[in-house]
């Protein structure tokens, strides 16, 4: 049996989501971003909700998705995403409003509006990608590196004498009353693929419901920030990141 | 006993080479070029062993640019 045949008599297994257009992505080869913005594709386009999602694309590596996902968006000022969500999910009460930010936008310089959005109780979901670098500018420091992480601003690895320690903003976001979902996934292989793909769409029903905001954290790869080869980079981050940023969720009511 | 044939169909432009999919084949069915580079100057993904694939997909679930599409036919 030729591959022509296969092609022309089989069944799709896996195509490219319906949601994502034809543009190329502008990331670095082996970033999680693209699986991330995958998923979201599919889970939207699974629960038909192409025309009534709404949502706010970050400052980051992260800030061109408007441009891969066919779905309405807008762009907040660098942290402030929550804070625009809250204003569109209050003057849109029936639309999907999810944020998609990095560990900078969401743990730096938004911790502010991200905690203050997840305590009011909004019906949002928070897609917080974490990677422990800031990868846009350079793989500086960033709140979530890792103690004795090295990064371009700290050579010799994270001191918590001078940089204090990693930011978990998933078991922060999990002791406010206003959250309703809070979990911490990766995609780093495809069982983790398959499990944080229930974990969205889960996040998306629940504040479709409006029981609270959603907090849904991805531990994610900078194979350029963190110097390594995409394999190398997903082996490091199950060795390194998932013993001090443990995977599931933190908090399902 | 129904045999399983797969076909993975690549978008060799939008490939970047980074080798996610070749570590993900459970059948070793596809590889990065050695010499061929595309537009962008990446080597990418081919299927130099189309008989192998068992089309599990999940050389396209890990792909983080979307270029796999994958085809899957049972033969009774």
């Amino acid at each position: 049996m030729t591959k022509e045949d296969i092609i022309a008599k089989g069944t799709a297994a896996y195509e490219r989501p319906v949601l994502m257009n034809d543009t190329p992505m502008h990331y670095c080869p082996g970033c999680s971003h693209g699986v991330v913005h995958k998923l979201i594709a599919e889970v939207i386009a699974e629960m038909g909700l192409e025309e009534n999602s709404i949502g706010i694309s970050p400052v980051g590596c992260g800030v061109f998705i408007y441009n891969y996902i066919d779905i309405d968006w807008q762009e907040a000022a660098h942290g402030r995403a929550p804070a625009l969500a809250t204003a569109i999910k209050r003057l849109l009460p029936d639309r999907l409003v999810f944020t998609y930010q990095g560990d900078g936008d969401c743990a730096g310089i938004g911790t502010n509006e991200t905690i203050h959005s997840l305590n009011r109780g909004e019906n949002i979901t928070i897609i917080y990608i974490n990677n422990a670098i800031y990868g846009m500018t350079g793989g500086q420091m960033a709140p979530t590196t890792l103690i004795g992480q090295k990064t371009v601003t700290c050579p010799y690895g994270r001191d918590p004498k001078q940089n204090g320690f990693p930011l978990k903003l998933t078991d922060i976001a999990a002791q406010l009353e206003g959250t309703s979902y809070v979990t911490r996934q990766s995609v780093h292989s495809v069982a983790a693929i398959r499990k944080a793909k229930k974990a969205l769409r889960h996040a998306f029903e629940v504040s479709m419901q409006g029981k609270g905001s959603c907090f849904v954290e991805f531990v994610c790869t900078c194979s350029s920030g963190w110097k390594m080869m995409p394999e190398k980079a997903n082996k490091w981050m199950e060795e390194n990141m998932f013993p001090y940023y443990q995977i599931g969720d933190l908090k399902d009511e | 006993m129904a045999k399983i044939h797969g076909a993975v169909v690549v978008d060799t432009e939008r490939c970047k080479g980074c080798n996610l999919c070749v570590i993900a084949c459970p059948t070793d069915a596809i590889e990065l070029t050695k010499t061929e580079v595309n537009h962008k100057g990446y080597p990418f993904c081919t299927d130099p062993r189309p008989e192998a694939c068992i089309g599990c997909a999940s050389c396209a679930i890990v792909c983080p640019d979307a270029c796999i599409t994958v085809y899957k036919l049972k033969e009774d």
